[in-house]
């Protein structure tokens, strides 16, 4: 599984390396690559079945810092992994039509795939933090170079933002390391080292938010609507598929996996929060339903996406801070959900719609007659969207029920709030579907005309392979969901048991 | 037979990937899935356990850390709802024979909506069906907006907000109850609602919210059967559905919510329901009484069968809430009458509605698209044979003894009235009224007579009375004998009302 | 006292000064008639043998001191202090020294090529030479040696006006700043009658426990300035950007690099003295009389040295880091905008010395961010030298396009710029992290951490510019887009740079092994 990591990173190499003008080789030898990838991940998964914790690699990598490059699978990494890998393959997929400068533009989308199947395998903190930096740059350059929307600015939104919060866990990670006695910068190492309770009360919300940062976090959700709209296709189902699960695996692993006591009581409470844990809580469900209610108001149809993965985030944070283990359980279904969803759904506005119509308005596209003329990304995208409604047989039915359910026992009005968010979900995925693709208004005999003269191009197999990938995915795991949730339970158990609670 | 219901489930749903697949050739498709999804159907029915319990239980876990199992099981409701649907489909496939748009899709939805069907009426895990409920949901959805009348749009999306709306309102109630107990399975529930335990739970963890969550578990249902005052989505959507959606609409979608009244909420909210019998009968009342007054203010033949449905389902909705009456204050007989009564009334309801709005596709098909009764009239010379079977559709809706509506709203009527003499009383004014409004479209489309223009207006050919033939022999034969549902029915029903308690 | 010691501990200056004048004779005597570009490469080539020597005589030398004169303590009249740390720092001096060299090579701005190879080996002798002083006097000479041998090479492209503008300004702060350092020097000879840092550092301490401390404040404030001209920190910083803009590039790399390591490695040393000294006699006999006269606590609030020094740096830290990045966002001058990276860098470093520990652990640190820092900033000039020659501006703009123009030079460029950066794996970044990990190992409580926050702060803010720079080279379309140029060996030293830069990011343990080994 560990060759996943390298894989990527020597396909980025070779990539770059490649000469110019040589696109569809780039392509094939990327999809080859993703392909292999999502292989080795997908066999990881199958064989760490059943198992818990299983150590890939342990070197030691700077031996007077106790530095080791330990890395390791446990449930929650194999099914991350997977999901990188499906995300992978699907991103090269949707990327079929990039002209411009293909080989730099794999080289870059490689790296940060090494960079993310690296932060999901890694167990030393450092290590962790190493990947995940790696990761941000390339995005950088994706957005930058191959965006479209204000590209410049959401790319360097994104980047300052992601720094920012990498800050904040890179002081997090130096003060625990030292405060531990500087001898190992290993996860496990850091949780057994019994740092005092007062330092996590400050450590616990300081690498929690560096992270959630990139989670999506309101109110530094910002980044996120901006960054997806300026971000090409691949590059924003990455994102949002992805990128956005880093954040939200660094809050699990690192955050609360070496900082239990941080989300211990203050003892005293301020507007009815009694902990860093209901702050985070509130804050996330603020997430869910703010992200649902702009959604509802947005005229750019990726927009209505991008604060779509706001909300959907937020059940990821909801349910960590539901610090129990069917909210915990729910909260990893759901990154993996999203990251199937959300890519989907990006794919289908973002390629699929986009390429087309060259128009991203909502109020544009309804001219358009899309059901009609689109048929294909117009019930790709029903899928989608009922299954980012969170609609039974879908993944996000299971995973969103098992974070409300968590929540419910953690505290009884996070569900009913999230519940809202829920409703304004149905309402604003629908509304997107209905302008987009479903107008009502009958052509005038003047598009009609004008759609005769201009043809959108056929659907090609990329595309379909894209979509079946991803939507089959969605179904699977809603449809079975235990074989993700077989993988997930132990995991969480164990590291409940570890001291979080 | 084990397997057998997966397999019902799967079939429609494997001939709706086909079908899309196969664009102009989907309606053979359909059909050919839809006589196999019927024979299977069959096959279930008569192969009951012969107790009325559950039979040809398939049990897996599916979900073991939110109690969801797969869980699905047939009685004889159960088994009777899988035949209405077979038979509706497969009529509704019968007629929709002229799809020029994206003929393929079509189909295919169609399929998957009676995939919905069956899974919904075979589910026993609330998970589970409640996959199924809303399944169903959004092909119908899908085949209003893309294939309806002109003002499709609004009317799908009403009947969508409405229905989703009441499946939020489900899934809430439900999502607190498995809070309370961490059980979804009905029957579990059930017998934890029969033996008290479950308002226990449920009050000590949320306090006595019980009416609140049965409420909302009506209100689900109530929407889709629909009871006055949910029902405004209804005539709308059915006036705009084509009329082979608006067969599926009426004959198998709305039976979902009775359905689902007996299955889930009755067994496991009786006590609350039974406490809210009074109101709930006066909404099933008015909803017998304003259906059919309704029904008489229209114009549009579609308007007018569609507030007849909301006045024949009434009917159901008023038998179910009568016998909802606590332990001793009735006799089993009557219960049981009214029980049975109810079931048969979903079946001939879904059958007569079904056929009606076929007829009524067949005229538009011939008068150009129109279908206000005041555009026709003395049909019955140009076309004696759709007449003849379309008058003895329309009887059989107005409960004409010797046709199967009258057997069933009779067992009604027969149970209602020890039950609530009041209500029993009130709503008879509802048959009257349906009487007249059924006699008022008898006299202005087919006596009278013949303006000009129809002088010429053809008359069922071969093919459509082959077709039509056996539905029409059908409420003759349950008219006469109607044993053949009420012998296999009657032990679910002792066996339910056994079970159930108030 | 030997002078065959003071030979044996001086060899590798001595190399350099030989290598100098050979240089000087072979490109005066034999060489006057070849083509300019042979002078320069035999020149550059010549400087090069002489830093390899160097280096060799550096292993040589091994760990040994020179002192003189005899005192109490076994080193507590050190001159010069070879090995250790300091040898570090000479390799560090000699190996980047021979990489500007290297850079000449496809230089033009000067025909002197000889003149400027010495004067760059004369320059990096005394660099040596301070990394070793172990008194005043010596620091001194070493410091006016290296500064000299700098005024001439930022003032070497005699046909540019900016060159001589930047040349006059260095030249003035840096008078000036001798003048403080020498003032402050003086003062410290007064309080404690010598010159030997040991020997000042006891000497001032027990001054100041006699009433001495406001004069010892003076003292420290002056020679921070002096030592923080050197090092271009805020606020004795003025010079540095327009001495690097205005230098020729290879000049510029070397100031950049060469003087900031020995520098470093001055204030190293002048940090591990104090608190060696304090770590030998803390606990015996200077605690016992400093407890009994002026405190009753334990010696931890001591005055003198100890605590002043710190804050000193600590504000000098905190200045630079703060002022050099804010600065940097402003510019559109490539090489402005290093000198005020190069501003935050050693704020960074600062801090490092501002919380010395006493272990090795900091000087380790701080060796290993400067060697890097050296390094990645010689790899940074050399591209924008190569730009330069190809736009004729080091306008941010000038790199718009890059990686269409030459690839290879864009990808050094995202490398080095990265790494400036202080992303990981690549070695900013350990840099950075293995500092800041000494910074808190010393455990000063909130004050070190709050700090190292504003630090890391400070370094996310950085990402922006040197972006702004990756932005223009990778995103922005090219306005021309000929292919741009480099030098064979340029581009391959330049490579090699950032090759390297990679790899010791992938494995630090490498050159911090390599360190440790002194």
């Amino acid at each position: 599984m560990a060759w996943t990591i390298y894989l990527s990173f020597a396909g980025a190499l070779v990539e770059a390396l490649l000469p110019k003008g040589k696109n569809e080789l780039a392509r094939w030898l990327a999809l080859a690559v993703a392909g292999a990838a999502l292989i080795l991940a997908l066999t990881g998964f199958v064989s760490g079945m059943g198992q818990g914790r299983v150590v890939l690699a342990d070197a030691a990598w700077v031996p007077s810092m106790g530095i080791h490059y330990l890395l390791a699978a446990d449930g929650i990494s194999r099914v991350l992994v997977l999901l990188t890998g499906i995300a992978a393959v699907a991103g090269v997929l949707f990327s079929w039509n990039i002209e411009l400068r293909t080989n730099q533009f794999f080289a870059f989308y490689f790296a940060l795939i090494g960079g993310v199947f690296g932060v999901f395998l890694s167990f030393d903190f450092f290590l962790l933090f190493t990947f995940y930096e790696i990761a941000i740059v390339p995005k950088y350059f994706l957005i930058a170079i191959w965006g479209s929307t204000r590209r410049g600015y959401g790319a360097m939104k994104l980047a300052l933002y992601s720094f920012v919060g990498s800050a904040m866990v890179l002081i997090g990670l130096l003060a625990a390391y030292t405060a531990s006695g500087s001898h190992s910068t290993a996860l496990v190492d850091l949780a057994r080292a019994g740092l005092p309770v007062h330092m996590q009360m400050w450590l616990f919300p300081l690498v929690f938010v560096g992270f959630a940062i990139l989670a999506g976090m309101w109110p530094f959700h910002t980044w996120a609507p901006t960054g997806h709209v300026a971000a090409p296709t691949a590059a924003s189902m990455l994102l949002a598929g992805v990128v956005m699960k880093l954040g939200a695996y660094g809050c699990l692993r690192a955050g609360m996996g070496l900082f239990p006591h941080g989300l211990d009581p203050w003892g005293f409470s301020f507007l009815g929060l009694g902990s860093w844990r209901d702050v985070f809580a509130v804050l996330a469900v603020i997430g869910i339903v703010y992200g649902a209610l702009v959604a509802l108001a947005q005229s750019d149809f990726k927009f209505v996406i991008g604060y779509s993965s706001v909300s959907h985030m937020g059940f990821v944070l909801l349910g960590l801070m539901t610090l129990n283990q069917i909210g915990l359980d729910g909260a990893v279904l759901q990154m993996f959900s999203h990251g199937v969803i959300a890519g989907l759904l990006f794919a289908i506005v973002g390629r699929i719609v986009y390429e087309r119509t060259h128009t991203r308005q909502l109020a544009e596209l309804e001219t358009m007659h899309l059901a009609r003329r689109l048929p294909f990304a117009a019930w790709a995208f029903v899928i989608a969207g009922i299954a980012s409604m969170g609609l039974p047989g879908f993944s996000g039915f299971i995973a969103e029920l098992q974070v409300l359910v968590g929540a419910w026992h953690a505290n009884p009005w996070w569900t009913a709030a999230a519940g809202v968010g829920i409703v304004v979900g149905v309402a604003y995925t629908w509304r997107a579907l209905q302008k987009a693709f479903f107008t009502d208004a009958v052509p005038t005999a003047h598009e009609l005309e004008s759609e005769q003269a201009h043809g959108f191009a056929p659907i090609t197999w990329p595309e379909m392979a894209g979509v079946a990938l991803l939507g089959i995915s969605t179904i699977v795991v809603g449809l079975y969901p235990r074989i993700l949730l077989d993988s997930i339970e132990p995991a969480v158990k164990a590291l409940l048991a570890g001291g979080m609670q | 037979m084990n397997g057998i219901l997966t397999l019902l489930t799967v079939l429609p749903l494997a001939g709706a990937a086909i079908a899309l697949f196969s664009g102009r050739h989907g309606r053979g498709v359909a059909l050919v899935t839809s006589l196999l999804s019927l024979v299977l159907a069959l096959v279930v029915w008569l192969h009951l356990p012969a107790d009325g319990a559950m039979g040809m239980v398939e049990l897996h876990p599916w979900a073991p850390s939110l109690g969801i199992e797969y869980h699905l099981g047939v009685d004889g409701l159960g088994a009777l709802m899988l035949v209405l649907s077979a038979i509706v489909t497969l009529m509704s496939v019968d007629a929709a024979h002229r799809v020029h748009h994206q003929p393929g899709l079509y189909y295919a939805l169609v399929l998957a909506l009676e995939s919905g069907l069956f899974g919904s009426f075979t589910a026993l895990n609330f998970f589970h069906w409640f996959l199924f409920w809303e399944l169903s949901l959004i092909p119908a959805f899908f085949l209003i907006k893309l294939w309806g009348g002109p003002k499709r749009g609004p009317a799908a999306t009403q009947f969508f907000i409405y229905t989703m709306a009441g499946s939020v309102a489900l899934l809430l109630s439900f999502l607190a109850v498995f809070l309370s107990t961490g059980v979804m399975d009905f029957g579990k529930l059930a017998d934890m609602a029969a033996n008290g335990t479950l308002a226990q739970m449920v009050t000590a963890h949320l306090g006595a919210v019980m009416p609140w969550l049965a409420m909302g578990v009506l209100a689900g249902f109530a929407v889709k059967v629909p009871l006055m005052p949910f029902h405004t989505w209804l005539p709308a959507a059915y006036a705009e559905a084509p009329s082979p959606v608006t067969m599926l609409l009426t004959g198998a979608m709305s039976k979902m919510g009775v359905y689902g009244l007996l299955r889930i909420a009755i067994p496991i909210f009786g006590p609350q329901i039974a406490a809210l019998r009074t109101p709930l009968l006066v909404l099933a009342v008015a909803t017998v009484v304003m259906g059919a007054w309704a029904a008489a203010a229209q114009k549009d033949l579609k308007r007018i069968f569609a507030y007849s449905s909301v006045n024949h389902l009434g009917y159901c909705l008023l038998g179910i809430f009568a016998l909802a009456i606590p332990a001793g204050a009735a006799s089993q007989g009557t219960q049981a009458a009214a029980l049975n009564g109810v079931i048969l009334q979903m079946f001939n309801h879904g059958l007569t509605a079904a056929a009606l709005f076929w007829f009524v596709a067949m005229i538009q098909m011939r008068s150009g698209g129109l279908r206000g009764i005041d555009d026709f009239g003395g049909l019955r010379k140009p076309a004696p044979v759709l007449a003849g079977l379309m008058g003895i559709a329309l009887f059989s809706s107005l409960g004409l003894p010797g046709l199967n509506g009258f057997v069933s709203e009779f067992l009604i009527f027969r149970g209602v009235f020890p039950l609530s003499w009041v209500a029993g009383t009130v709503a008879v004014l509802g048959l009257l009224v349906t009487a007249a409004v059924i006699l008022t479209v008898i006299q202005k489309v087919f006596a009278g007579p013949v303006p000009e223009r129809w002088a010429e207006f053809p008359d069922l050919h071969a093919s459509e009375r082959l077709a039509l033939a056996p539905v029409i022999g059908l409420m003759l034969l349950l008219g006469l004998v109607p044993q053949l549902i009420v012998d296999t029915i009657n032990p679910t029903v002792m066996n339910l009302l056994a079970h159930w308690r108030f | 006292m030997n002078y065959a010691d003071l030979f044996r501990v001086t060899l590798p200056e001595t190399v350099l000064e030989v290598a100098a004048i050979v240089v000087l004779v072979a490109d005066l005597v034999f060489l006057r008639k070849a083509v300019l570009r042979a002078r320069v490469a035999a020149a550059s080539l010549l400087g090069i043998a002489g830093c390899a020597v160097a280096w060799w005589a550096v292993g040589c030398a091994g760990a040994q001191g020179f002192s003189a004169g005899q005192g109490w303590g076994a080193g507590s009249d050190l001159l010069l202090a070879a090995g250790g740390t300091a040898g570090v720092a000479q390799v560090g001096i000699l190996v980047l020294t021979a990489l500007t060299l290297l850079l000449l090579i496809d230089a033009d701005f000067t025909r002197h090529a000889g003149e400027y190879v010495a004067v760059v080996l004369m320059a990096a002798a005394g660099g040596m030479l301070i990394a070793a002083a172990q008194d005043l006097l010596v620091i001194f000479i070493g410091l006016e040696l290296l500064s000299l041998g700098l005024y001439i090479l930022t003032a070497f492209a005699k046909k540019s006006g900016k060159s001589a503008e930047a040349a006059m300004k260095y030249y003035l702060f840096g008078g000036m700043s001798a003048a403080f350092l020498l003032f402050g020097f003086s003062y410290l000879y007064g309080l404690s009658g010598s010159t030997s840092l040991p020997r000042v550092v006891y000497g001032t301490y027990m001054a100041s426990a006699h009433g001495g401390t406001m004069l010892l404040y003076v003292a420290l404030v002056m020679i921070a300035a002096g030592l923080g001209f050197k090092v271009a920190a805020v606020p004795f910083h003025l010079w540095a950007p327009d001495t690097y803009e205005g230098a020729p590039a290879p000049a510029a790399a070397f100031i950049a690099s060469v003087s900031k390591v020995a520098s470093f490695a001055l204030l190293i040393s002048i940090s591990s003295v104090a608190l060696h000294f304090f770590g030998e006699l803390h606990f015996t006999y200077v605690k016992a009389y400093v407890t009994a006269r002026i405190v009753s606590e334990p010696v931890h609030i001591t005055p003198g040295i100890p605590t002043a020094w710190p804050l000193i740096l600590m504000v000098l830290a905190v200045t630079s880091m703060v002022l050099g990045n804010l600065a940097a966002l402003a510019q559109s001058s490539v090489r402005r905008l290093l000198a005020y990276s190069a501003v935050a860098h050693a704020g960074y470093i600062l801090l490092g010395l501002a919380f010395f520990s006493w272990s090795s652990a900091s000087a380790h640190a701080i060796l290993y961010y400067i060697l890097t820092y050296g390094l990645t900033t010689v790899g940074a000039f050399g591209v924008v030298a190569v730009v330069e020659r190809a736009t004729g501006s080091d306008r941010m703009d000038a790199f718009l396009g890059l990686q269409k123009r030459n690839p290879l030079l864009a990808a050094v460029t995202l490398v080095l710029f990265l790494s400036l950066a202080g992303i990981p794996p690549l070695v900013g970044f350990w840099a950075k992290f293995n500092l800041f990990a000494a910074v808190l190992g010393v455990g000063a409580g909130s004050v070190s951490l709050w700090l190292v926050a504003l630090a890391i702060a400070m370094s996310a803010i950085s990402l922006y510019y040197y972006l702004q720079v990756l932005k223009r080279a990778y995103v922005m379309p090219a306005t021309d887009e000929t292919p741009i140029q480099a030098h064979p060996v340029t581009l391959v030293v330049l490579l090699a740079i950032a090759a390297a830069v990679l790899v010791m990011g992938c494995f630090p343990a490498l050159l911090q092994n390599w360190i440790a080994s002194f």
